[in-house]
């Protein structure tokens, strides 16, 4: 499993040798150090978790978990089938993908506040014509009347859009920056810029 | 951090400078199945936008009174070279006006002033 964390530093383009323009997203990925390993025998599981970003001022809890590795900002979980090679404090960066490979990137979207059906759902809306009034971006029917005689859970309806963790999967990796421990993937990734992202290799085969 | 410098990039030395308004012969490869040739473009300069990696310009030319834009992008490989046919005056920075005129009302006057430079 191979895996690492970064921030989105934004988007820009790149051009190939035939001029054709790929949209890219530039992420500093790493260097990340290993701050725990878990395994069956202590935890029940197998995982590496991973910490980025010198930290200054931990609480003691969190500087009391972090003795033996190295004072860090955010740490996630790495589910892991092979435990071989990790060591705590060892450190990741980078080089671990190559360009070429696919990953999946997990992030915090960006929020949209409380919004409406047609941009949360892609709600068709109402007529904006024909003698309509207040009903261009109405939701329409809730449901049926007398049976069952009430709304449905989950029926698709306006309410607080974004702010969660998404996933992008099979973004291919464009370029690598190992110096500046920059990582270029085609496409667009969830957040703003300097939010966190987990970057790992793609799950699925392609 | 300046997402322009993540891909090393220089501008490409064939391009000469020109403003809008002047008009300009941009040479772009064209690839037709496996040959690869190049194509000529002249008109008049009537947008230049964007800074870094991401700025175009576009070319407007009346050929047989048929008038055509073409947007190229500045850092493209495909733009073999940009020359300067003539300086041009343009009061505006974009003289979209021109596209509501024709003939010799939408030619703009030389830049004497530039060219002598």
């Amino acid at each position: 499993m191979k895996g690492i964390l970064g921030k989105k530093k934004g988007m820009t383009r790149i051009f190939t040798e035939d001029g054709i323009v790929q949209p890219v997203s530039v992420i500093e990925a790493g260097p990340c150090v290993i701050t725990q390993v878990k395994t069956h025998q202590t935890n029940g599981y197998q995982a590496i978790q991973l910490g980025y970003q010198d930290a200054r001022n931990l609480n003691k809890p969190m500087s009391g978990h972090l003795r033996k590795s190295a004072p860090m900002k955010h740490l996630r979980e790495f589910r892991t089938d092979d435990l071989a090679e990790a060591q705590l404090g060892q450190k990741i960066n980078v080089d671990i993908f190559q360009p070429g490979d696919l990953v999946d990137i997990t992030g915090i979207s960006k929020g949209k506040g409380f919004a409406g059906g047609v941009k949360r759902y892609n709600f068709s809306g109402g007529p904006k014509t024909h003698g309509q009034s207040d009903r261009w971006r109405a939701p329409g029917s809730v449901g049926a009347g007398t049976t069952p005689g009430r709304t449905f859970k989950g029926t698709k309806m306006a309410g607080h859009m974004g702010s969660r963790k998404t996933t992008v999967t099979n973004l291919r990796v464009v370029h690598i920056d190992a110096e500046r421990n920059l990582l270029l993937v085609k496409g667009a990734i969830p957040g703003g810029s300097n939010s966190v992202l987990i970057i790992k290799q793609s799950k699925k085969r392609i | 951090m300046d997402l322009n410098l993540v891909i090393p990039t220089t501008p490409n030395p064939n391009i000469s400078e020109f403003r809008q308004g002047d008009r300009i012969t941009v040479t772009v490869k064209v690839r037709e199945g496996e040959r690869e040739r190049l194509q000529a473009f002249e008109g008049d300069v009537i947008r230049k936008r964007g800074r870094g990696l991401g700025s175009t310009f576009t070319v407007r030319r009346v050929s047989h009174g048929i008038a055509v834009e073409r947007t190229f992008p500045y850092y493209s490989p495909s733009v073999e070279s940009v020359k300067l046919v003539r300086h041009q005056k343009s009061r505006q920075a974009r003289p979209y006006y021109l596209r509501s005129l024709y003939g010799k009302a939408a030619r703009l006057k030389e830049d004497r002033r530039r060219s002598r430079r």
